[in-house]
């Protein structure tokens, strides 16, 4: 059946591959999100367990079938319990990111991962003050030594508002070590555990904090020091960016331990002879996903597309080689590698895929193996079939890098210039619009939408992840865009030359939002949940979006969700999580999938914290 | 006449068919919706379970349909041409002739009133929302002939698979 592609995605490229795709009888994740159609209502809700081998157990949410478990669990106990899980599993991701990362930065310390080099001493020596340790051996060791801490602290949630610790610690949810926290998740769901709905959600704040103030800031402040901190610069996002007569290779996953060095190795001289000696006129790195925004945001490497347009990238025949390495990679590509010449080469030893090329990756020898795979896209460029190439020829400009180093920059060397703006109201708020893409939501629609909502109202948005590369494709993250603003944002941005949307980086980048809104709240003496700002994730699908929408939450922000979380089957759990929490936490989640009537949520709140603080 | 056959070997037990029943009669129609009405939405139909098998249960609109025979108050009624029994819930008073004589055991209760609740086959819906929530093809919305060629077809091609098997051998 032929399929209206505007329905699938508001992205011109996306719809032109999407057709092309379709001709080609080539499935996509869209075609089979529809055979998954109707998908489980237990499922849905939260209401199915599978943790013991007594069930699975479902409840039924109408109250006319079972209403517990076998082992006595009721709607609320399942739906906290399943949700613990996945919070366990989004912080498992982002800190066993941060862990390589760490790994990586010791084997350098140590002198053992040659390929690595120091790119922000300036930044090195700032944690090493941090964390009162005299080499960088030490902070190797310190930073380590967080995953298997027992009784806490983690350094860096000793940045966060001194008020907002205190509650951490008033609640009992002030994480005590990164590991122990995604253990304890585990323990706690095993069948006959944690039965209180309530207790299970502490728990899991608490672990989604050792994510945001500990995996997530790990690994971002490490890859600052060893690949350099943002600074603004400019590049091009959308599948156009790939090119008909390059060595095309895109770089897929989340870590930039591989990519960086992808990027450093098609600069290699050898390797563009030999993508000369193949016919090609030389290579060309492009990214999708965060990897992408890794090798974006510090040396302006192209963007093709977001998470939905992995395969369709794949599927314009121009790819040479799709390097992988963890997260968000369908496993879909391997097969529809297989319709073309294109290479799926995976690098992880954590992530192997059906039908790919596996060569492993290690710290000690990265480069050497980033040369092996860029050598193999460029010896596949012959095999390249031109009845099967077409690019589309939609590619948009961005300005990209704003980490809160290089905020503080523009902004002349302190937050002032931006605390005056939100005081005086041309600046409304602040709005962080992150996460993903997913086929429940027309692709990039809940993005593009309500971050220019959020704009129009004065709002400065900061994105990361999917969010900013939908932002870049749109022409969003441009300073010409300033023209779609209110006239108070318009101005400032004009004033400053920069973007009304600011490209904070990956996922675990939203680590750089946190620090930025503990050091607003900081200047102006309050809490970050009485800062006038607010977050949202419109398409969000991924179990790492649960983790961050929590460690959001728990540090303040209240926080609308575009896709529903499994949790309605519970009243009590959602109640808790959408009213409850405002008297603990100061913030709650919200669900609208509705961007236009998500924005006024996040703008209505906006108003009032300034009404609460007087401005 | 199409009507709602089931293929017990596909059968997963999820009990989606149920779900969608119990939304698609609902007041919002939605399954968020559906979760926090109060009183909840009641199914039509009824996954069970038997020697090892899942059974769905569904109401086979039967020809002179005994439901109908038995009601005292003309509630229950039989389309002539549809061949659908549905009951009219103004006339209903709950005396449970139709639930005792129904050889299924799929007359409910309705969740308000002491009223019987039974398949009225979805007249909005071109596809019974069951049928159409099923994610295995265990239940089928054809007419008889339609069925039984489905059901030859499949039995013809495991003859088939079994005589390729035998000549092999």
């Amino acid at each position: 059946m032929v399929k209206d592609v505007r329905e699938r995605s508001i992205d011109p490229a996306s719809q032109e591959m999407l057709s092309i795709a379709q001709r080609a009888g080539i499935e996509t994740a869209w075609d089979r999100f529809e055979k998954q159609q109707p998908q489980c209502g237990f499922g849905e809700l939260g209401l199915c367990c599978r943790n013991c081998n007594m069930g699975p157990c479902r409840i039924d949410p109408f109250g006319e079938g079972p209403v517990k478990g076998v082992c006595g669990a009721t709607a609320d106990i399942m739906v906290a319990r399943n949700l613990l899980r996945s919070i366990a599993a989004g912080a498992a991701a982002h800190s066993d990111h941060a862990r390589d990362v760490a790994q990586t930065f010791q084997l350098l310390v140590d002198g053992k991962a040659p390929s690595y080099g120091i790119k922000d001493q300036a930044k090195l020596e700032r944690l090493m003050k941090e964390y009162g340790v005299a080499t960088p051996a030490a902070l190797a060791e310190a930073i380590l030594e967080e995953f298997g801490k027992q009784n806490g602290p983690i350094q860096f949630t000793r940045r966060a508002p001194a008020k907002r610790q205190e509650l951490w610690q008033k609640l009992g949810i002030e994480p005590r070590g990164i590991d122990r926290e995604i253990v304890e998740c585990m323990h706690r769901t095993t069948m006959g555990v944690d039965n209180d709905y309530v207790n299970l959600v502490l728990h899991g704040l608490r672990t989604s904090l050792a994510d945001g103030w500990g995996g997530s800031m790990i690994a971002t402040e490490l890859q600052d020091v060893m690949f350099g901190t943002p600074t603004p610069t400019f590049s091009e996002a959308n599948l156009g960016v790939l090119e008909p007569d390059l060595v095309n290779v895109i770089v897929h996953g989340h870590e930039p331990l591989l990519s960086e060095m992808i990027v450093a190795a098609a600069t290699d001289p050898e390797l563009i002879e030999r993508a000369r000696g193949q016919g090609a006129a030389g290579i060309n790195v492009a990214g999708i996903c965060c990897t992408g925004n890794e090798v974006l945001m510090r040396h302006g490497v192209p963007v093709a597309g977001n998470f939905l347009q992995q395969e369709l990238a794949v599927a314009t025949g121009a790819v040479d080689a799709m390097v992988v390495d963890v997260q968000c990679i369908m496993p879909a590509l391997g097969a529809l590698s297989g319709c073309f010449h294109t290479k799926f080469i995976s690098t992880s030893p954590k992530a192997k895929f059906p039908g790919m090329t596996h060569m492993e990756f290690h710290e000690e020898n990265a480069l050497q193996t980033a040369k092996e795979i860029v050598s193999a896209a460029v010896m596949n460029y012959k095999n390249r079939d031109p009845a099967k190439v077409h690019i589309p020829d939609i590619k948009s400009k961005c300005m990209v890098g704003f980490s809160v180093e290089s905020i503080v920059e523009t902004l002349g060397g302190s937050l002032d210039p931006l605390l005056g703006a939100i005081t005086s109201g041309a600046v409304r708020g602040i709005g962080a619009v992150v996460g993903c893409n997913n086929p429940k939501v027309q692709q990039d629609y809940g993005h593009i939408n309500l971050v220019k909502e959020l704009i129009r109202n004065n709002v400065l948005v900061v994105n990361t992840g999917c969010n900013a590369q939908a932002c870049a494709k749109a022409g969003l993250l441009l300073p010409e865009a300033a023209d779609l603003a209110g006239e108070g944002l318009k101005g400032v941005c004009k004033a400053l030359g920069i973007p009304p949307v600011l490209h904070m980086g990956s996922c675990v980048d939203i680590s750089r939002i946190l620090v930025a809104a503990a050091a607003i709240a900081n200047a102006l003496g309050v809490d970050i949940s009485d800062l006038p700002a607010a977050g949202a994730a419109p398409e969000w699908m991924s179990e790492k979006a649960v983790a961050i929408g929590a460690y959001v939450v728990g540090s303040g922000v209240f926080t609308v969700l575009g896709t529903v979380p499994p949790i309605l089957g519970s009243q009590a759990v959602a109640g808790l999580l959408t009213s409850g929490a405002k008297d603990v936490l100061g913030a709650t989640f919200a669900v609208e999938p509705d961007p236009m009537k998500a924005a006024a949520l996040m703008i209505d709140h906006i108003d009032s914290q300034r009404q609460k603080l007087g401005i | 006449m199409k009507e709602i056959f089931v293929r017990l070997d596909r059968c997963q037990g999820c009990k989606s068919c149920e779900m969608a029943c119990a939304v698609q009669h609902s007041a919002s129609k939605s399954l968020y919706g559906a979760a926090s009405e109060k009183p909840g939405p009641v199914r039509r139909l009824y996954v069970e379970s038997a020697e090892g098998i899942r059974v769905p249960l569904v109401c086979r609109h039967c020809e002179d349909a005994p439901c109908v025979a038995v009601c005292r108050t003309g509630a229950m009624s039989q389309d002539p041409i549809k061949g659908v029994v549905d009951r009219d819930v103004t006339r209903c008073v709950g005396c449970w002739m139709c639930a005792m004589i129904c050889p299924y055991g799929v007359i409910g209760q309705g969740s308000e009133r002491r009223v019987a609740v039974k398949c009225d086959r979805c007249p909005d819906m071109d596809v019974p929302a069951c049928v159409d929530a099923c994610p295995a093809g265990a239940l089928v919305y054809a007419t008889q002939g339609e069925f039984m060629e489905l059901m030859r077809k499949a039995a013809a091609s495991k003859i088939a698979r079994e005589a390729k098997g035998l000549a092999r051998a």
